[in-house]
């Protein structure tokens, strides 16, 4: 059980168990090639040339990078710095449609025979990141260092966030493949205890997921493991609290205490690079909020948020604003022309009224401790932001905040409690540097 | 290129309560409380209901004006103040005097602190202790109820004739439960109080940590004291103090730790002050003392933060 979080209204109802819709072929794709964490990729492309869908265009320059794929057939129009949802701009490639459907042979073989290293370089070369958000590139999750050990592989179907239902929804499609994906990940891990996490009584997704465990005699064994709603738990630290009740140490990682977490469309992904040599052009994501007709839908990685919000015949109204993400951790848009990314699990139209309101002194109530997964003292680490103390930020522990915004949701004050803390991480990163 | 107006940070869902919704509550849950003090000492006590409010809106205004603050009279918390103050002083008090209170309540304990958020002391418990030091005889001077005059002739409270061994009958725990006794303004209900609890537990605006430690602390060593527990429950401000007062966010510890000890805390002085001090009640003096404690148990009940417990053994999971 995770401590504190809290209970948002879901808003899952508007999208959830609809059909997966694909999103026609755009006309221009952007992908900027630093989506994920670590060092940005290199293109391997010029401007001119023509790339077929699945081609390789940009190359990881070192072990914590990520490659990229043309998730368009046809011509390098522009190699250029673009701006990406988060406001950091990156060097991305523009494709335009020649409407030609080239596409890059994929060749099926059976995972099985594969060695861990093998899996490990096809997901690399898929160019998998967590497709949950954190864009983590995934052969790194997969590289178990030496001297340690992975238990337990845990598949986050957890989905906390509200509004967003993507990841349960190609669950409920794909299960067995997602389930298949798992177990490769386990191969190349050497983990032989794999949960699925999932939140919530979802009734017949869970009846789906039982089936699958027995379809088939699976090599790692599986456990569905239904946790209680609560938001942050799809967040990673949370989770293997949550699922095994352990703690990662602060500053180091899930493997540390033996445990590997990997998003649904994430587990998804690795299947498709490891059986079909097919990298990761496309994502399902939710489009809901504000909108006549939310939907799940799948769409080409670069497609331009301007782009769907015109298929789906939406219009942002003035005083409403446009989240790329979820509610809470999304990131609300200034320009419709950035790219939909490999971690882009949303597109959410709000209105003011749910995140503004006038701010008001802090009170002390303390709902912000309560609320704080991470067991800190937002109210007191506020005032020290707010007055720009850096260094007693830190005494405080500020760098171990997840950002899931739990603080600012049930402050009384309205404050802005996680983009201090945001600011306060920055100033103490570039002061180090 | 189209611009999307409205740029937030994350995130962008947020809870509905709010400061001035917290405040305004509070005082719904103070007005049963009020309803039975007008009932029960006439005329003059919705005076000074109404004088004590006024006047730490007014201070409120005056001071923000002064110090440069943006005005926030809309969030109610001048209005919490001035309807405290009012239920902790005797309903006899000359309304000059119920002025003034109110004035030190919101100049010199909250707003020359740095206004709301920023005082050390509960400002209406603060500004009671200046008016019983400054006017110890008209703070002192309580009246049995339902005698319609102010000059009417005064009456000991319950804890004064205990302690003093005064003549005088102790009134019933019935008519203490009901707050039919002599005391201040708002304190004597244990009944309307308790509904203004309930609405306030309800809401969770408060929550039970600090009430429940006072009042068990005070009722053991009532206990130990060898006294009546259920006296000492009803009688004096505890009821008041518990629920309304040792629970002021802004003057009470951030964690739950932290409340558990300030309610244990605020129960020991109380019966300390009643027991072997030197005036009959000493809730007032309990939270205020208790207050000046808030940094230090703050300090010492940090929460743990997640990844400094040591990592333990993987939970063995069951079987599907």
């Amino acid at each position: 059980m995770l401590s504190g979080g809290i209970h948002p209204v879901s808003f899952k109802q508007l999208t959830r168990a609809q059909p997966i819709q694909n999103f026609p072929l755009p006309q221009k794709v952007v992908i900027p090639l630093s989506q994920h964490t670590g060092a940005p990729a290199g293109p391997v492309v010029k401007k001119g040339d023509l790339v077929a869908l699945g081609d390789l265009i940009g190359q990881p320059e070192s072990f914590v990078s990520s490659a990229y794929h043309a998730s368009l057939a046809g011509k390098i129009t522009a190699i250029e710095p673009w701006y990406l949802p988060s406001n950091r701009r990156s060097l991305a490639i523009v494709i335009e449609a020649d409407g030609s459907d080239r596409r890059k042979q994929s060749s099926l073989s059976d995972w099985q025979d594969l060695t861990p290293s093998e899996i490990v370089e096809r997901v690399k070369a898929a160019g998998i990141v967590g497709m949950g958000g954190a864009a983590f590139p995934t052969h790194v999750k997969l590289s178990v260092p030496p001297g340690r050990t992975a238990e337990m592989v845990i598949l986050n179907a957890c989905e906390c966030e509200p509004f967003l239902t993507c990841d349960e929804q190609v669950l409920r499609e794909e299960t067995s493949q997602v389930l298949e994906g798992l177990q490769v990940i386990c191969r190349a891990t050497g983990v032989s205890e794999a949960v699925i996490a999932m939140e919530g009584s979802k009734g017949a997704l869970e009846a789906l997921v039982k089936a699958c465990f027995a379809e088939r005699e699976w090599p790692a064994r599986m456990r569905l493991e239904i946790l209680p709603e609560r938001y942050p738990q799809g967040s990673e630290k949370q989770l293997i609290e949550a699922v095994t009740g352990r703690q990662v140490p602060s500053g180091k990682l899930p493997i540390d205490v033996g445990c590997l977490v990997f998003n649904v469309q994430t587990s998804l992904a690795v299947l498709k690079a490891v059986r079909e040599n097919w990298p990761v052009v496309d994502r399902v994501l939710t489009v809901s909020g504000l909108v006549d007709r939310p939907v799940n839908l799948r769409v080409p990685v670069g497609t331009l948020v301007a782009d769907i919000l015109d298929y789906l015949g939406i219009k942002v109204k003035a005083g409403q604003k446009l989240v790329m993400g979820g509610p809470m951790m999304g990131v609300s848009i200034p320009d419709q022309n950035v790219p939909v990314l490999k971690g882009t699990s949303g597109l959410l139209v709000l209105g003011q009224r749910e995140g503004y309101s006038e701010q008001a002194p802090c009170i002390r109530c303390g709902r912000c401790l309560e609320a704080c997964p991470m067991g800190l003292v937002p109210a007191e680490m506020g005032r020290q932001a707010r007055t720009g103390n850096w260094d007693r930020c830190a005494q405080l522990n500020v760098n171990d905040c997840i950002e899931c915004g739990c603080c600012s949701y049930v402050c009384p004050s309205k404050l802005p409690l996680v983009a201090w803390f945001k600011w306060a991480k920055a100033e103490l990163k570039r002061r180090k540097s | 290129m189209e611009k999307i107006p409205l740029l937030t940070p994350a995130p962008h869902l947020r809870s509905a309560e709010t400061t001035s919704r917290v405040m305004w509550t509070v005082v719904l849950a103070l007005m049963p409380a009020a309803a039975g003090g007008v009932y029960f000492f006439g005329f003059h006590a919705l005076n000074i209901i109404l004088v004590t409010i006024l006047t730490c809106v007014i201070s409120e205004v005056v001071c923000q004006a002064f110090f440069r603050r943006p005005f926030r009279i809309a969030d109610g918390s001048a209005v919490v103040t001035g309807l405290l103050l009012s239920f902790v002083i005797p309903p006899t008090l000359p309304l000059w005097m119920a002025v003034l209170g109110g004035f030190l309540a919101i100049f010199l304990v909250k707003e020359l602190f740095g206004g709301l958020g920023y005082n050390i002391f509960n400002p209406a418990l603060a500004a009671r202790a200046i008016l019983l030091a400054s006017f110890p005889v008209e703070m002192t001077r309580f009246l049995p109820p339902f005698q319609p005059a102010v000059d009417a002739v005064t009456a000991a409270t319950p804890l004064a004739i205990v302690k003093e061994n005064l003549a005088g009958n102790l009134p019933s725990l019935g008519s203490l439960f009901l707050g039919i006794r002599p005391g201040c303004l708002g304190e004597t209900s244990v009944l309307l109080l308790l509904v203004g609890a309930a609405i306030l537990l309800a809401r969770k605006i408060i929550t039970w940590h600090i009430p429940f430690t006072y009042l068990l602390t005070v009722a053991l060593l009532a206990a130990v004291f060898r006294q009546n527990v259920l006296f000492h429950l009803f009688s004096g401000g505890l009821i008041l103090g518990a629920f309304f007062m040792a629970t002021d966010y802004v003057t009470s510890p951030l964690s739950t730790r932290g409340k558990l000890i300030f309610g244990v805390g605020c129960g020991v002085i109380t019966m300390l002050i009643r027991m072997r001090g030197g005036y009959p009640e000493g809730v007032c003096y309990a939270i205020l003392f208790m207050n000046i404690l808030v940094p230090v148990i703050d300090r010492a009940t940090m929460p743990t933060v997640y990844g400094q417990r040591p990592v333990r053994k993987m939970r063995s999971g069951h079987e599907n």
